[in-house]
């Protein structure tokens, strides 16, 4: 059974992420932001349910699809949605756009446009956690695709061997950028290779937002006991293309739709109102005010004032 | 004064540093029980233990990866590559990540962090252990960059380094290691983009840094025997560049030659002679020259390997054909 309050928590950060993803891919197509767009619509339950098991002061890093991991921290949605506007009001003042959100504050520590680029940065922050002895694990976002990169190895192993307080959050989308998973490594399971780093390796169900929690929960509470990392795979599926105007030749429309029907947010809805935690009218009213916070967010992107360039040429070396 | 060398120097300030600062720790390879692989931390593994001197696997993208992770949450790492060749297994970490992170997030956090790796050939290891890569990451906005050439000079900007809060690249030339220097006891900084003129002099400005620095003062005291007044500046740090004290030689001597042993195209120089160009060009009475090590690997072979780089003999010629402009 789960607690009201997790529950209610759980449903409306995923559908935070999926409100503000689906408001920010119509201002996209409609020309009204610049920059690049990496939609995390279908993936919510990871973020959710990983983000909702940390400490507020835990750190977190992400990918360029990253405005899930940032909304599921907790961190602010005016300053998020003012720097896809690229103002001077946003998190980055402009100058990261989509794929380089960060709050420092919230402990968000990047999301990252390079795959892969953040994974040992995040094996840093928990190395400096370790010789803090301050208690905080660090979560590390990243997809199926950059578990080829190097910088995975690199930095799994040196986790393991220094027993770091690390999570490695593996989002299994099924696809590196294009390419089907079955193109771009000869395993099902990308947990299997925590073997390699002698490290556990645990499967979540990516659409179920208990399942990941639950996994998570255990993996964090492992590394903040000073047991070490984990590796954790969480099996999802992203509905949009790659990038915003990805044509997406690598996939049927048939495949999307099979899929929804795991949507992580519908199931958990119908969940919710089949054990009667919550009643219809009240998932309505807490939609409600999910968007009129987004509405204020986009507002407040739309009507900030644009950074001075003079001001960005003199912040290099401060 | 007291001499001691260049090794001893940058070993100083890490032991001060590791002393003082609970914050400061060294990662690399081999800087354990061996010392590193050129013994600059030898014996510090000893006194502070794994937790602050910390051998890593052979990983230069965790290294670096993990040095940034670690001064974004607060901590003053220092990494050690052991060649500045192997920098480039790093590639992404050094040219996306680490110089972006401060000005792409919109100065949220801080970077201090340096990493300190060697320059130069001289030693017969070929051409993956021998190349003076310093210019390569000078062109990527973020980093500040260190090649010092003396044991003072060595200790002080190292000190600068540690205080910084930025990522800092610091170049330790080889052939360095050994030579000895006058250098004070106390800690002292020196602050980046302040060149130092090495020797004074009227008639033309050499421009070097790191062991090329050395050769070029032995030029210019063989050449003040038959009248020649040769003016020998280094400037210490390639970003931030004292430009301005380098305009002022040239103003000076109008005549001006740029030595590294960094590869001649594209090489360090070439920024330099440009910014001379710009700021001087008036007071030029001869073309700016270079000289740095010729545009090809660098081979094993003794006799092969002195061809490549440059000698006393290339930077002679270089004078002697200004002189004669």
């Amino acid at each position: 059974m789960i607690e009201k309050d997790l529950a209610r928590a759980f449903l409306i950060t995923m559908k935070k992420i999926r409100i503000f993803e689906e408001e920010a891919v119509k201002l996209f197509a409609g020309h009204e932001l610049p920059g690049w767009l990496h939609s995390y619509i279908g993936e919510e339950a990871v973020a959710t349910g990983v983000c909702l098991a940390l400490n507020p002061g835990d750190y977190i890093s992400s990918t360029h699809r990253g405005h899930g991991h940032c909304i599921a921290k907790g961190v602010s949605l005016r300053k998020m949605m003012a720097e896809l506007y690229g103002k001077e009001t946003g998190y980055c003042k402009g100058r990261g756009g989509s794929m380089h959100i960060a709050d420092f504050s919230m402990g968000m520590l990047g999301a990252n446009g390079i795959v892969g680029g953040g994974i040992p940065i995040a094996t840093g922050a928990a190395l400096g956690s370790q010789m803090n002895k301050d208690n905080k694990v660090t979560v590390c976002f990243f997809g199926d695709g950059a578990s080829n990169q190097g910088a995975f190895h690199e930095s799994l192993n040196l986790a393991s061997v220094w027993k770091l307080p690390i999570v490695y959050v593996c989002e299994n989308n099924l696809f590196a950028e294009t390419t089907p998973q079955t193109d771009h490594q000869a395993i099902h399971n990308i947990a299997d290779r925590a073997v390699a780093y002698g490290m556990p390796g645990v499967i979540a169900d990516g659409m179920d937002v208990i399942s990941v929690y639950n996994v998570a929960r255990k993996a964090i509470d492992r590394a903040r006991s000073g047991e070490g990392p984990t590796l954790l795979e969480a099996k999802t599926y992203r509905y949009r293309g790659h990038w915003e105007g990805d044509p997406q030749p690598y996939r049927s429309k048939a495949d999307i739709e099979e899929w929804k029907k795991k949507d992580p947010i519908i199931n958990f809805e119908r969940f919710l109102i089949d054990q009667k935690l919550f009643t219809v009218p009240e998932i309505k009213s807490l939609t409600e005010e999910i968007i009129n916070e987004i509405n204020d967010a986009i507002e407040f992107g739309r009507t900030s004032p644009f950074a001075d360039p003079q001001a960005c040429l003199s912040t290099l070396y401060l | 004064m007291r001499q001691i060398t260049f090794r001893e120097a940058i070993h100083e300030v890490l032991d001060y540093e590791l002393e003082t600062n609970s914050d400061v720790f060294l990662l690399g390879e081999d800087i354990g029980p061996l010392g590193g692989a050129f013994g600059v931390t030898k014996g510090l593994w000893e006194k502070y233990g794994n937790e602050r001197v910390r051998n890593t696997p052979l990983s230069e993208v965790a290294i670096v990866g993990a040095a940034t992770g670690a001064a974004s949450v607060g901590k003053r790492p220092i990494a050690e590559i052991m060649f500045c060749d192997f920098l480039f297994v790093a590639g992404d970490q050094l040219v996306n990540q680490t110089p972006k992170m401060r000005f792409m997030f919109g100065d949220q956090c801080q970077l201090p962090l340096v990493i300190r790796t060697t320059i130069g050939a001289g030693q017969s290891a070929a051409a993956q252990h021998s190349q003076s890569l310093e210019g390569m990451l000078a062109h990527i906005p973020g980093f500040i960059t260190v090649v010092p050439s003396t044991p003072h000079d060595a200790k002080g900007l190292l000190k600068t380094a540690i205080e910084n809060n930025n990522p800092v690249l610091f170049y330790e030339h080889k052939g360095l290691y050994n030579i000895i220097g006058e250098v004070p006891k106390e800690m002292y900084s020196i602050p980046f983009g302040v060149a130092d003129i090495k020797r004074a002099g009227s008639d033309l400005t050499i421009i070097a840094t790191a062991e090329t620095m050395h050769k070029s003062l032995r030029v210019a005291e063989r050449l003040q025997k038959e009248g020649f007044s040769i003016e020998v500046i280094d400037p210490r740090t390639l970003v931030p560049l004292d430009i301005e004290t380098l305009v002022l030689s040239v103003k000076k001597t109008h005549r001006a030659v740029i030595v590294h042993e960094a590869h001649l195209s594209y090489g360090p120089g070439a920024e330099i002679a440009a910014r001379l160009a710009d700021e001087a060009f008036d007071y030029l009475d001869a073309p700016i020259k270079r000289v740095g090590a010729k545009d090809i690997p660098i081979p094993m072979a003794p006799h092969l390997e002195s061809y490549i780089i440059p000698q006393e003999a290339d930077i002679e010629r270089a004078v002697r054909s200004l002189i004669h402009y």
